[in-house]
This record gives structure tokens, C-alpha cells and sequence, in this order.
């Protein structure tokens, strides 16, 4: 009675929610390596008849898309680096001092993170429009970070706090500056944190679409914004299309099945807090 | 050590914020780049009288309620079951955030190839069932388009849902489902007095900030629709995106972006409040 109980009541229904979670994943890989008969035969079959690496080898050597994975990694390491160069002191600031405002600003940071992106993205275009930065790499790290550096300071912030104080004072007392007991005290101790937090960084900034499309295009171009121009053509080639999303997908998924367990932590952290 | 991304952030941020309400009471066209004349609240005025404009915010109403209120049941279902003990329920746990991690032009591109007219599987399984009598371009007619982005937003965010009220189920003591169990509560008993309370704020301020991120995204209504058909799918956030992108009126952009961010501006306020009461 109670392993039948058991099956119906919670495995059945767990299965059918990550069939829902799972299915579409799935069925974008498999339409990955199907061939073109296949994928044009109205209606589609559900089960392949041949597997083809076609549309992959297609999309490397005949499309930009080596490119377009060039810029992206690019664009996100470039992100990972500006992002945690900026929140580790900040975070260790909000952590370590106690200075008038130091919740108020912590605050500010929390309510920039809800700014609608179109209050961010228009002015951002038209500045950097106006500086001539358009359609570089900077234009596009320094956008992510817009909305990156608040939620990554913020996470840190509770990473660092987990760290005890008098350590970095015994190393002061040693004879260490404030830099190096950050560095050379704080950082090691922190680095499971500011791993998840790059990661964090590089997955936002690799997944991220309206600041790649508006501040590049020609000679800076990121697979988000490359996958999506495939669409435009003529005739949509769902094959390339979906061996292209393959690609792009499985390092953020990687990646994030990877951090899981840290990352979910710190991002419902606020949420369970509250 | 605060000062670097205090003055990042000033320059990306709050430069932006106050950037955007100049431009807002501009008029800033952009192939126009030398003229850009004072015109007071003209953007604004031109903006609420814009039927597109109140169709645009019935749609994001829509849009908020229907993805919220969907993401959060399933996400709620999913957290109570992924909460009880069966045998692989740690690569359950794992798996199911998967639609999370993935980039919402993805997500808009796998769910555009499945509601696909001719090719999409999902039409192919409907007729096959004999749920639909045929093939339904749904995002190619207005009746169905909203359906189909609000399906693609429920299937990316309930994962989050999920794992955070999963979280704060497992912050519940037990021993209060045991003395239940021994005042012979019912399982109903200790949803609706043990879980429910204890769960409470986890439900509020998950609810708050997804509302908020819900309806500032636009990405996935613009790779799927891109507003269309008419303007059926056209939310608030869209239409001043389009206003500037395609149309190239950022001063009339920037108003509608103005106008959005004080519609949210209670909600947000809410958040902040709560989370610092904590």
C-alpha cells in the first residue's frame, strides 16, 4: 500500500513536472541532429529516423558562429573580471565597516536591481552613442554590469560576513594593510563564494540578449544576438537554429547544474530571509 | 573600498536614471543628434493619450497575472512534492531548475519552433490526440499569441518558485508536523495551519520580486512575437523599447520607461520595506 501510495501520489507527479522542465530541452538537442527531410516533413515526426551532425558542422564552418562564441566568451569573462574586481571591496566595505548610511546604500543597491531595463538600456545607448563606444566589447561589459554589480555585491556581501573579523585583525596586528588581509585573508577563506558569484556573472552576462542586440552588431557580436538573426532570413532554418541553441545552452547549464547548490543558496537567500 | 563601485555604479546606473527623465522631457530623435529641444511634458501628454499605450498596459496586466499566478501554482506544487522523501529525489531537485539556467532567447526560440504552425510538435500531438481538430498557428493570431509567450514564461520561471519555497519548507521545524500528527491534525490540518504560515513571507517576497522581474522582461515577448500580431502581445516595457529602437524617439521611450518604473514603483517600494524590516 504504501510504495503504491507513494508512486502515484509523488514520484508520478514529479515526473510529469520534469517531463514539462525537461521535454522542450530535449526536444531542441534532438532537433539538433536531425536532417533537413526530417525537420521540413509537416507533421513532424516525434521519433528521428537518422541522426545528423549536420547542422552543427554547418553553423561552425559555414556561419559566424565561431565568431559570435569568441565574443561571447569574451564579453562574459570580461564581465566575471570587471564584476568581481569591483564588488570584492565593496563587499568587504559593507561587511567590515560600520559608517553612517552603510544600510541605506546597501538598500540602494537592492532597489537598482528592480529598475525597469528599458529606464537603464535607452539613456546607456545614447550615451554611449554619443562617446563613439557603440559596438565594442566595453560598451557591452560595462551594460551587464549595470544590472550584475548590485546583486553581486549584495551576495558577496553575505559570503564575507560568514567570514570571522578577527582574523583579518590578527593579520593587522601582524602587520598586514587592509588590502592584504582582504587578499591574502579574506578572498582565500571567500573563494567558494566569489566562485559562485562569477559564475552568477558569466552566466547572466552569456545569456544576456537587449544589450548585446542594441549596443553591438557588425564588429562585435555575441550568440544571443547572432542566434537570433538566423530568424530573420527568408526561410527559418530550425535545424542551425536549434544545433546553435544547443551549443549556447550547455555551458550555461553546465555551469549552473555545477554552482546549483551555492547559487540557489545566495539568490533565495533574500527571498527566504524575508 | 567602496569607492570604485560606488562611483561604477553612479555612472551606470544612477547617470542612466537621471539620463532617462532628461530625455524624457526632451525631444530626442535619433538621427537627429543635434537638436534636441526642451518640450516639457509633451512626451508624457502624447503618451497617455496613446490608445497603443493603454493596450500595452492592459497587456502587461495580463502578461504579470497570468505568468505570476501560473509560475507560482506550479512552482508551489512542484517545492510541496520535491519536499517529501523518495528515492532519486536529489537529481529531481537538480534537473528541475534547468529551464532557469537557460537564455531567454533560447527559451523564445525552442518555444516559437514548438507552437510552430506546420512544424511544431505540439500541434503534431494535439491533432494526434484529437485535443485540437487542427493545426493552430498560435502565435500568428492575436486569440493565442499572449497564451503562447505567457506558456514560455511559466515554463522559465516556476524553477524558481520551486527551489525557493523548497527552501523555506525546509526552514519549517518538523517537530511541529509531529506534535500536529500526535494532536491528530489531518494532512489538510497541517498545510492550512503548520505550512501555510510558516511559509508566508518566503511566499510574499517571492511573489514581489517575481511580479517585479516579470514585468520589466521583454526579451522573451520580442524574440517570440516581437509584440505581434498588432500589437497583441505589445507590453508596457515592449512598447517603450520599440518606441526608441525601431521607431528611434527616445524622448518618447524614455517618457513610457518613466511611466513604467512609477506603475512598479509600489511594488518595489513594498519589497524594500519588507526586506528591511527583517
Amino acid at each position: 500500500m504504501r510504495p503504491i501510495k507513494r508512486l502515484l501520489g509523488t514520484e508520478l507527479p514529479v515526473v510529469l513536472i520534469l517531463g514539462f522542465a525537461l521535454l522542450p530541452w530535449i526536444w531542441m538537442m534532438l532537433s539538433s541532429i536531425r536532417p533537413d527531410a526530417e525537420l521540413t516533413h509537416s507533421p513532424i515526426a516525434l521519433w528521428p529516423q537518422q541522426l545528423t551532425l549536420i547542422h552543427h558542422i554547418e553553423l561552425l564552418k559555414r556561419t559566424s558562429f565561431a565568431q559570435n562564441l569568441r565574443d561571447s566568451l569574451i564579453v562574459a569573462c570580461g564581465a566575471v573580471t570587471l564584476g568581481l574586481t569591483l564588488a570584492l571591496p565593496a563587499a568587504y566595505a559593507f561587511s567590515r565597516f560600520r559608517f553612517r548610511g552603510r544600510n541605506w546604500l546597501r538598500t540602494q543597491f537592492l532597489v537598482i536591481n528592480m529598475f525597469p531595463v528599458v529606464m537603464l538600456i535607452l539613456p546607456l545607448f545614447v550615451l554611449m552613442r554619443d562617446f563613439g563606444l557603440l559596438d565594442t566589447y566595453f560598451a557591452l561589459i560595462a551594460g551587464h554590469a549595470t544590472f550584475t554589480l548590485p546583486f553581486a555585491i549584495w551576495l558577496l556581501t553575505s559570503y564575507v560576513d560568514g567570514i570571522p573579523q578577527e582574523l583579518d585583525q590578527a593579520a593587522m596586528i601582524d602587520g598586514a594593510t587592509r588590502m592584504q588581509a582582504m587578499l591574502l585573508v579574506v578572498l582565500p577563506l571567500a573563494m567558494p563564494g566569489v566562485v559562485a558569484v562569477g559564475i552568477y556573472l558569466f552566466i547572466t552576462s552569456w545569456n544576456e540578449y537587449l544589450f548585446a542586440l542594441m549596443m553591438t552588431g557588425r564588429n562585435v557580436r555575441t550568440v544571443t544576438v547572432a542566434l537570433q538573426l538566423f530568424i530573420g532570413e527568408n526561410q527559418i532554418q530550425w535545424g542551425l537554429l536549434m544545433a546553435g541553441g544547443t551549443l549556447v545552452a550547455l555551458p550555461a547549464t553546465i555551469l549552473f547544474l555545477f554552482a546549483q547548490r551555492r547559487l540557489v543558496g545566495g539568490l533565495t537567500g533574500g527571498a527566504v530571509k524575508g | 573600498m567602496l569607492a570604485p563601485a560606488l562611483a561604477a555604479a553612479a555612472i551606470l546606473v544612477l547617470l542612466p536614471v537621471l539620463d532617462t527623465l532628461w530625455l524624457s522631457l526632451h525631444d530626442v530623435i535619433l538621427y537627429r543628434p543635434r537638436s534636441r529641444p526642451f518640450i516639457g511634458l509633451a512626451n508624457y501628454t502624447r503618451a497617455l493619450t496613446d490608445p497603443v499605450f493603454w493596450e500595452s498596459l492592459g497587456n502587461s496586466l495580463v502578461w504579470v497575472i497570468c505568468a505570476v499566478s501560473l509560475q507560482f501554482t506550479l512552482g508551489f506544487a512542484t517545492a510541496l512534492l520535491l519536499n517529501r522523501s523518495f528515492a532519486w529525489r536529489g537529481i529531481a531537485r537538480a534537473l528541475v531548475v534547468v529551464p532557469w539556467a537557460l537564455p531567454s532567447v533560447i527559451i523564445g526560440l525552442i518555444w516559437t519552433w514548438m507552437l510552430d504552425f506546420n512544424l511544431g510538435v505540439l500541434n503534431n500531438i494535439g491533432v494526434m490526440l484529437g485535443i485540437l481538430p487542427h493545426s493552430v498557428p498560435w502565435l500568428a493570431q492575436s486569440s493565442t499569441a499572449m497564451g503562447g509567450v505567457i506558456l514560455a514564461v511559466v515554463w522559465q520561471g516556476f524553477p524558481f518558485f520551486a527551489v525557493t519555497l523548497l527552501a523555506g519548507l525546509q526552514a519549517i521545524p518538523g517537530e511541529l508536523y509531529e506534535a500536529a500528527s500526535i494532536d491528530g491534525a489531518g494532512a489538510w490540518g497541517k498545510f492550512r495551519h503548520i505550512t501555510l504560515p510558516g511559509l508566508a513571507g518566503v511566499i510574499a517576497t517571492a511573489l514581489l520580486l517575481r511580479m517585479i522581474w516579470v514585468a520589466n522582461s521583454l526579451d522573451l515577448i520580442l524574440v517570440m512575437t516581437g509584440g505581434g500580431p498588432g500589437t497583441a502581445t505589445q507590453t508596457l516595457p515592449l512598447h517603450a523599447f520599440l518606441t526608441a529602437w525601431s521607431g528611434g524617439n527616445y524622448g518618447q521611450g524614455s517618457a513610457l520607461a518613466v511611466l513604467l518604473t512609477l506603475l512598479l514603483l509600489g511594488v518595489v517600494v513594498t519589497y524594500v520595506w519588507r526586506s528591511r524590516a527583517e
